[in-house]
């Protein structure tokens, strides 16, 4: 040891000899507090309620809930939102690639058609694919990975290899490869597609709710309702479902925007709907051939596409983190 | 020794004055947090002082302030934390507002830190030996190998160099504690700061740790800032006790003059509720049947007859034998209860007592019949649970109900409190909505929660009240038997205190059978009848709580005894 530190030794060595105050607090500065008060002056907040209350203070989610609150009025009502006919019958040639005219605020397609009724009347194809596609994944998706979550065993071993073996195929390929049919190519309409985009989507919506079953699953209070006598399949039902939904909410309202783009993406391709159906996939497959001369018709559904995609991913990203277990209180 | 060379340049500045002056000095200090819910004053007028070579605890409740007192100290305060307003002086130094480079150069060689998880703290990717180096390189301290081995040996861990090698899952609790402990002194720091360092562990390993520490600190001279939530603890361990609440310091002094004459009435309270050696078994039910004469009417509809003391649960030769999974194929066997019996009389308590790994959780959930037992029987009333159909299960779970450890984790967040307590009596069909909501108010009147809880959802509750609301929801089917797996080792002492009594006063009233299943000693002694101690599966010694206490048989019960932090201490009578 040095001599610096020898110095300190001895009085290390004798604390006893060391005088130590007693200090005590003026009572009247900390008030004792009865052990363990309930507050009872707030309104009481379940997860729901905090998740909204955060949610309503996100600039990210306020301004994606409105724009999708837009392009689902504009899918339900697009008559409201354009006075012009759309269709083909409707078009008039000698408009043909004309730019932005009274009448025609965004100009017109090769064939004449107004492109700003052509974006209008082509949102609901698009967000029917989308939706519908998001609620059958979420139901195969949500039932598959919740038996396999919760029962575990020979159940998960199999429906976890079923998944694997799907999740293997690429959506869109899986999805050219199959409209390729003659079955499905005879019948090209929005509902072939959802069938087919839920065929090869549920996977990611199985593993999704399969971990977050298997999180909730050993929680004390799963065992506890269990000893109270709720029955196994009623304790997935009433407590494990509840609890695992928010992650799956998140991920369902992501894969919502990319189900939209895998429906453009294929009409796009040519395999998707038909022409004879108004969707921006097509309308921009169309466009594409007066690409150079005038790409107003292929620019303003792409941008629609866009907008209406990275709607639902922002509202995801709100989602997620408003509805995050670690943000929750306490 | 290694060690000087850092030492010596910080210590030389102002040598004649060293020996007087505090090594730490915190004065007036204020930290406030930056929340989504605007700013929280965590600490407010904190005072205190650790002379070189000094141990200071800091005793207080989750929340109190304790841990971020002294994480301002070592400047690791969470992003939205600051100190708002007073000094932490170290050797006569500021640095409360010190820039991040002057606290790099601080940590580790001039203020040491022990973190509370062992479990946690450690990077599970890399090896102990590449931990402790990284360490000792950040403090420009030789790194090679056999510095590595000597700080981990000096550390208690044996045959350092080869453990050196291991990676933290091999490791034991204890071991990891001893690793982060061998992190922690590494550099030879003059004042070390231990958050919790051993409530994670068992209280046998947790003595090991402290000696251990103690010894250690004393070589070296070392301050130590210790914080714990357990008030016999910091008077074991520490020359000087600062008690904090809701983020003052309330009352501070010698530890021993703390204890056995505290002056603030919180400290009265904390000394009240610690529970010692000393303490008894809370009187309210100890023999059951006879009326406790508060003012609380007992319950008319239940009748307990005082002369039918039989065996309401027999546990007979029971064993739990678990596959695990070695590789492809294989399993071993591990037998995590082996040849258990006892048996439960009916009211009172009986406490099974073991180290984390004893198997007495194991018991409780082949209690629970939520697991099947290998071999042996249980017998619940004269039946024998093995042999119920799905049924009679039915019929069991309605006599026998568990409360669970983890408050936090024991009640569905998704659910309010109303629909906590209401689903035991909807899941068994008892009753319509209206008595239903009738008796859901009265048993949270029988466990002191306002009614107007019963809107609430469980995270607006602390730990103690989602406990209360475990118990009451446990009650609500008037069952015979309550299973509580460390149903208080989650909470604070003063809440745990309460809680204790809420049940000593169920069970007088209502005419309860407790199986108690805890790691701590001292709770046992305050609410069981009749203890068995087990250790590795087995079951070491049974007898009646003040046997085993007054005249433990084996050598495991007189070690755990031994280890109840605070037991060597000797407090008066009436404040125990």
């Amino acid at each position: 040891m040095t001599p610096d530190s020898n110095t300190a030794r001895p009085d290390a060595s004798a604390p006893a000899t060391r005088h130590i105050e007693h200090f005590v607090a003026d009572f009247s500065e900390t008030p004792l507090q009865a052990t363990d008060k309930v507050k009872e002056d707030q309104a009481p907040l379940s997860l729901w309620a905090e998740a909204w209350r955060n949610l309503r203070k996100q600039p990210l989610f306020l301004i994606s809930a409105f724009l999708i609150l837009v392009v689902v009025a504009v899918s339900l009502f697009p008559g409201l939102f354009s006075p012009i006919d759309p269709s083909p019958e409707a078009c008039q040639l000698g408009n043909s690639d004309g730019g932005p005219a009274a009448g025609h605020p965004l100009g017109s397609t090769q064939q004449g058609c107004d492109v700003y009724a052509r974006v209008i009347f082509g949102t609901r194809s698009s967000v029917t694919v989308g939706l519908f596609t998001t609620i059958g994944v979420l139901l195969i998706g949500g039932i598959m990975g919740a038996l396999a979550g919760y029962y575990g065993g020979w159940v998960d071993a199999v429906l976890a290899r079923v998944n694997d073996i799907f999740f293997a195929l690429p959506l869109i390929l899986g999805a050219i490869v199959l409209m390729q049919l003659p079955m499905f190519r005879a019948n090209r309409t929005a509902w072939t597609l959802v069938l087919i985009l839920v065929t090869f989507g549920w996977p990611q919506i199985a593993r999704i709710t399969r971990g977050a079953v298997i999180e909730v699953r050993n929680a004390d209070f799963v065992t506890a309702a269990r000893s109270l006598g709720v029955s196994k399949f009623g304790a997935l039902m009433r407590h494990v479902m509840p609890n695992s939904l928010a992650p799956i909410i998140v991920v369902a309202t992501i894969s919502l925007g990319t189900f939209i783009v895998a429906e453009s993406t294929l009409s796009f391709l040519g395999i998707g709907l038909p022409p004879s159906v108004m969707s921006w996939g097509n309308d921009i497959q169309a466009a594409q051939a007066s690409l150079r001369s005038n790409p107003m018709p292929l620019l303003y559904p792409a941008i629609a596409l866009s907008i209406t995609v990275l709607s639902f991913i922002m509202l995801g990203d709100a989602l997620r983190d408003a509805l995050d277990p670690k943000a929750r209180k306490r | 020794m290694k060690g000087e060379a850092v030492n010596a340049p910080v210590e030389i500045r102002e040598e004649g004055t060293a020996a007087q002056r505090p090594l730490l000095e915190i004065r007036d200090l204020a930290i406030s947090f930056k929340t989504s819910g605007g700013e929280v004053n965590a600490v407010r007028n904190a005072h205190l002082t650790v002379m070189p070579g000094e141990t200071v605890a800091i005793v207080g409740e989750s929340g109190s302030g304790k841990s971020t007192t002294a994480l301002a100290a070592i400047g690791l305060l969470p992003s939205n934390g600051a100190v708002s307003g007073g000094q932490i002086l170290f050797d006569g130094e500021d640095i409360s507002h010190a820039s991040e480079k002057r606290m790099i150069e601080l940590r580790g060689n001039s203020i040491g830190m022990v973190p509370q998880d062992p479990m946690s703290n450690l990077n599970p990717v890399w090896k102990i030996g590449y931990q402790v180096r990284e360490t000792l390189k950040a403090n420009g301290l030789p790194d090679g190998p056999d510095d590595v081995a000597k700080v981990l040996s000096q550390a208690g861990l044996p045959d350092a160099r080869r453990r050196a090698k291991q990676y933290p899952h091999e490791f034991s609790g204890g071991m990891r504690q001893r690793a982060l402990i061998a992190i922690g002194l590494s550099c030879q720091p003059r004042l070390l700061i231990a958050d919790e360092p051993t409530s994670a562990l068992d209280v046998t390993v947790q003595r090991q740790i402290l000696d251990h520490l103690d010894k250690m600190t004393t070589e070296l001279g070392t301050a130590v800032l210790l914080i714990t939530h357990d008030l016999g603890l910091a008077a074991e361990r520490a020359d000087k006790v600062v008690v904090m609440y809701r983020g003052q310091v309330v009352e501070s002094g010698p530890s021993l003059e703390l204890l056995q004459n505290p002056q603030h009435p919180y400290t009265q309270r904390l000394v009240a509720s610690a529970p010692s050696l000393a303490s008894r078994r809370i009187q309210a039910a100890k023999e059951p049947g006879v009326e406790s004469d508060d003012l609380l009417a007992p319950a008319e509809d239940v009748v307990v007859e005082p002369s039918m003391p039989e065996d309401v649960l027999r546990i007979e030769n029971l064993k739990k034998v678990f596959k695990l999974r070695s590789g492809l194929g294989r399993s071993t066997d591990f037998t995590a209860v082996d040849d258990v019996s006892f048996s439960v009389k009916r009211g009172t308590t009986t406490a099974i007592v073991g180290e984390s790994g004893s198997g007495k959780s194991t018991v409780a959930q082949m209690v629970l019949n939520l697991l099947q037992p290998t071999s042996g029987r249980i017998v619940f009333d004269g039946v024998d649970t093995s042999t119920l159909n799905s049924k009679e299960i039915f019929a069991f779970r309605r006599r026998v109900q568990p409360i669970f450890q983890d408050p936090y984790g024991s009640l569905d967040p998704m659910y309010n409190i109303f629909r906590t307590i209401e689903e035991p009596l909807r899941t068994h069909k008892i009753g319509d909505k209206a008595s239903r909501e009738k008796k859901v108010r009265e048993l949270l009147d029988q466990v002191a929660l306002p009614q107007s809880t019963m809107q609430r959802y469980p995270n607006e509750l602390s730990g103690g009240q989602r406990q209360r609301v475990a118990i009451a929801r446990a009650l609500a089917l008037d069952p015979e038997v309550i299973i509580c797996d460390e149903a208080v080792s989650a909470l604070d002492v003063l809440v745990q205190a309460q809680v204790l009594n809420l049940l000593a006063d169920l069970q007088s009233r209502l005419g309860l059978t407790y199986l108690f299943i805890t790691h701590d000693l001292a709770v046992v002694r305050q609410i069981a009848d009749h203890v068995c101690v087990m250790e590795k599966g087995k079951l070491v010694e049974t007898g009646s709580t003040d046997d085993v206490f007054d005249s433990p048989q084996q050598d495991y019960t007189k070690a755990l005894l031994n280890a109840i932090p605070g037991a060597r201490l000797m407090l008066p009578p009436e404040v125990a």
